[in-house]
């Protein structure tokens, strides 16, 4: 009978109350590579240098409020946002801020930080969300240095902290190529969930939306959100597809959206008064000889990250995963919301007769001398050659293939191209972040880079537009 | 492997200068080049424009085999008069060296002239607006001579592509930029400057032209195709079968509609070609044969009129004579010039079919519509889609109005 009862209870609540959806994609690609990470974790050595990269920060100018050579503590704030004076930025590791680099127009590129070697924190209070009102929690959240991951739609830029978003979106599916298993990092992170999520819910007068896999092991115990089903292909982890599916976002109207692991480290804020920015980041790809996981902090440097597991030879190391990483060198740092590192060949090679011989070894959507298709679960070794040269747009009807929203993929990216505002609004700019044309621009044949002009196209939105 | 290092050499000292467009163009038709991504997605599909354009002219290389050999058994069988009985696709009377001898003669010059001209012209715009040689006009290439009569003057056609290639297609500005198919457009300039070569009943078989006598001392070639026949109302002699097979007279590719089709399915199965297109042209045919058809069947035209022998044959039969099959498969569906979006390539497709058959009908002096029908709806291909995209437009503010409410 209680069975019974909490049944009828589960059934209310997510039919009746919460609207509970469930989403099937099928218009996209699984990209399926090897180099897969196993399921453990590898020690690694701690970076002696730190850094801080506000290009990871799309859109933000920062204004230093440390100088070379001050000690900072482990959360503790070097920059601000020039626009929004609120949104601060902090050190991941205690330590000596060991060099400021700027480059052209004196522009920072990289806050380098000479790591102590134990962290020293900025010690907050220990507060329970529930307890505080709106202002509060985002108060906390910004002086905390946690807004940051509060992303927005429209523009995929940080959320600007005097905005209500009608919902906040938090994608607990990872379909990304070689993604980090989330039931296997957020393993242990149930309870810094429930609390991240409570924090969350009081920052929006509507709902907080998280979608799963139904195999997901991290669901935290909380009424605060409404739990969606997710299924199918790539990108059916990406928000924009789940916003498109549950509560499509309109002109004027605000979503916010926070990464999955990075909940979990605003829950530990608020339990623990430790913004604890250590990640548990997946080394994939066939540059690894052994793809697994390491447990690093926020901001590592890559040669530290990747340590003696990269393989010697000719290889990229992307901080991310293949569709949307950054490229980076060894002496590089890990990007501040990358929870993977992707190893994989260059491709800088010729290819003789590449454009008209089979090649068994490489991956196409088309079957025009390629045979892929008769292996569909054939994982690939794929590099980084464009296989091909740069085109004007050709073939039709192939984005839409791999394409699951609303908008038409090609007739956007070309009113992009020509700059006009009004045709770019109406054909739903608002409702994209360049990693959804990820895949659009894989199987370009024309060899377009999709997700620049989309990144071009919002930014040319927020100038004009606002 | 010492010719790759020294392509790469060469191609570091060709930079800058003018060599460097026509070296790349050749550096890359041997080796895919050795570009990586910088950003964003950091692997690509395998597949680029060279290898579509690659798979689209291997779509064309039945039609071209076929023609060949049929040059030869239409030019043959009109002097010693065609074999009777037991006739079939495999038959040794088709597939003979002596007939491919006359296609080979006839054709590979016409593709021979296509492919220099055309690349040629290629190579100069490109060289001088620096840019890379586009593959637009491999394809282009290729089609040019399958819809060409045989007897075409080379000097001909040589003008007419450098026409379609300058104000067809560079003009616009380079592959994927214009708005008619360059190869429609070649062929459309060829038939309004020199009509007498490319309509009537003396061009579609070789020898027509040259007036060969037989015994009788009467024009031993008629060249006449199916539809100058049915236009002016004469008996056919052409079954069905012969038709679908393309044992029949026509532009050197046209005729077969078993080949079309296998291209057809290669084009699909490969994923380049839209079915959408091909299927609902079909369509649209079908639909205007079966009008044409009604109103002799209700008695609106009847025999004598002009127009009954073309109304009066089977709708299905339209399909597989003059130019629509190859006009279908091959150029209604070329992705630039064609509608962009899913709903518009079927309206798009649609009354390309449905205009083929009214032209071919309604004109008795030139009775192939395909061409036609095809250039007039690359025009429209643009305002087709801009209705689509609007009903996406609207559906998205239609649903912020429902929000605000």
């Amino acid at each position: 009978m209680i069975k019974f009862a909490r049944f009828i209870e589960i059934f209310n609540n997510h039919i009746f109350k919460n609207m509970s959806k469930d989403i099937r994609i099928k218009k996209g690609l699984d990209l399926k590579l090897k180099g897969e990470a196993a399921n453990k974790t590898a020690d690694v050595t701690r970076s002696k240098v730190y850094a801080v990269n506000p290009s990871d920060f799309h859109g933000v100018t920062p204004k230093m409020v440390v100088k070379e050579g001050d000690n900072v503590k482990a959360g503790e704030v070097i920059f601000y946002s020039k626009s929004d004076e609120k949104v601060k930025f902090v050190a991941p590791v205690s330590g000596k801020i060991q060099e400021i680099k700027r480059g052209e127009k004196r522009v920072i590129l990289e806050v380098l930080i000479a790591a102590d070697s134990q962290d020293v924190f900025v010690e907050h209070s220990i507060k329970n969300p529930n307890d505080l009102s709106t202002e509060e929690v985002k108060e906390h959240l910004l002086t905390s240095g946690c807004w940051p991951f509060i992303n927005q739609r429209p523009y995929d830029v940080i959320a600007n902290s005097a905005d209500s978003p009608k919902a906040i979106f938090v994608s607990g599916i990872n379909s990304a190529p070689l993604a980090p298993d989330l039931n296997f990092t957020l393993d242990t992170k149930k309870e810094f969930l429930k609390v991240g999520f409570e924090a969350l819910a009081k920052l929006t007068q509507g709902k907080v939306h998280l979608t799963t896999r139904s195999d997901a092991n991290f669901l935290p115990q909380t009424d605060s959100i409404v739990f969606h089903k997710g299924d199918g292909v790539h990108p059916v982890g990406l928000v924009s597809t789940q916003i498109a599916k549950i509560d499509p976002i309109n002109k004027g109207e605000k979503i916010w959206t926070v990464k999955i692991e990075d909940v979990a480290i605003i829950g530990e804020l608020f339990s623990s008064g430790k913004l604890n920015l250590q990640r548990t980041v997946a080394l994939t790809g066939t540059g690894f000889q052994t793809p697994l996981y390491v447990k690093v902090i926020s901001g590592a440097q890559i040669a530290d990250v990747v340590s003696s597991n990269i393989k010697d030879g000719n290889y990229r190391i992307i901080s991310g995963d293949v569709l949307t990483g950054d490229k980076k060198q060894k002496e590089h740092f890990l990007g501040h919301y990358h929870n993977q590192v992707t190893v994989i060949p260059e491709g800088d090679d010729y290819d003789f007769f590449g454009w008209n011989l089979p090649r068994p070894n490489k991956f196409s959507i088309y079957r025009a001398g390629m045979f892929s298709f008769l292996t569909p679960n054939k994982k690939y070794d794929l590099n980084t050659n464009t296989n091909g040269e740069h085109r004007g747009f050709v073939l039709t009807g192939k984005y839409e293939k791999v394409f699951p929203l609303d908008i038409y993929p090609m007739e956007l990216l070309k009113s992009i191209l020509v700059k006009d505002i009004d045709q770019m609004e109406a054909l739903g700019i608002y409702e994209v972040a360049p990693e959804d044309f990820a895949l659009t621009e894989y199987v370009d044949v024309s060899k377009q880079d999709h997700q620049l002009i989309i990144r071009s196209g919002l930014d040319m939105m927020i100038k004009e537009v606002g | 492997m010492g010719l790759k290092q020294n392509l790469h050499k060469l191609k570091g000292k060709y930079k800058g200068t003018k060599m460097e467009q026509t070296f790349n163009a050749l550096h890359t038709f041997l080796y895919m080049p050795n570009i990586t991504t910088h950003s964003g997605a950091h692997v690509r599909d395998a597949a680029d424009l060279k290898r579509v354009m690659n798979t689209v002219i291997m779509s064309l290389i039945p039609a071209l085999i076929f023609g060949m050999f049929n040059a030869g058994y239409q030019h043959f069988g009109q002097i010693n008069g065609f074999p009777q009985e037991s006739f079939t696709f495999l038959s040794t009377n088709f597939w003979n060296l002596d007939n491919l001898l006359v296609g080979a003669t006839k054709i590979l010059p016409l593709l021979i002239v296509s492919y220099g001209v055309g690349l040629g012209v290629e190579f100069i715009f490109a060289t001088i607006k620096k840019h890379e040689v586009e593959e637009g006009y491999l394809v282009t290439g290729m089609l040019v001579p399958l819809i060409m009569p045989i007897d075409l003057p080379l000097w001909m056609l040589a003008v007419a592509v450098v026409f379609g290639v300058i104000i067809g297609k560079e003009l616009f500005g380079g592959t994927g930029m214009n708005v008619l198919n360059p190869a429609l457009t070649i062929r459309a300039f060829l038939f309004f400057n020199w009509a007498a070569w490319m309509s009537g009943d003396k061009v579609w078989v070789h020898g027509a032209k040259d007036g060969i006598m037989n015994a009788a001392g009467t024009d031993a070639i008629s060249g006449e195709t199916i539809l100058g026949t049915l236009a002016a109302n004469k008996p056919l002699l052409h079954s069905a079968q012969d038709m679908f097979f393309g044992f029949i007279p026509g532009s050197v590719g046209e005729t077969s509609t078993f080949m079309i089709l296998v291209g057809a399915a290669f084009l699909v199965f490969s994923g380049i070609g839209s079915a959408r297109i091909m299927i609902s042209s079909v369509i649209g045919a079908v639909v205007m044969g079966l009008i044409f058809n009604g109103l002799v069947d209700s008695g609106v035209i009847v025999e004598g009129s002009k127009f009954y022998g073309l109304m009066n044959f089977p709708f299905w039969q339209h399909l597989l004579v003059g130019g629509i099959a190859f006009g279908i498969v091959f150029m209604a569906t070329d992705p630039v010039s064609a509608s962009q979006t899913a709903t518009g390539k079927i309206i798009y497709g649609f009354f390309i079919g449905f205009f083929s058959i009214l032209i071919r009908v309604f004109n008795p002096a030139y009775p192939e519509g395909v061409m036609m029908a095809i250039l007039l709806m690359n025009v429209f291909a643009p305002t087709i889609d801009h209705y689509v995209v609007q009903a996406n437009i609207k559906r998205r503010m239609k649903r912020l109005k429902v929000k605000t409410l």
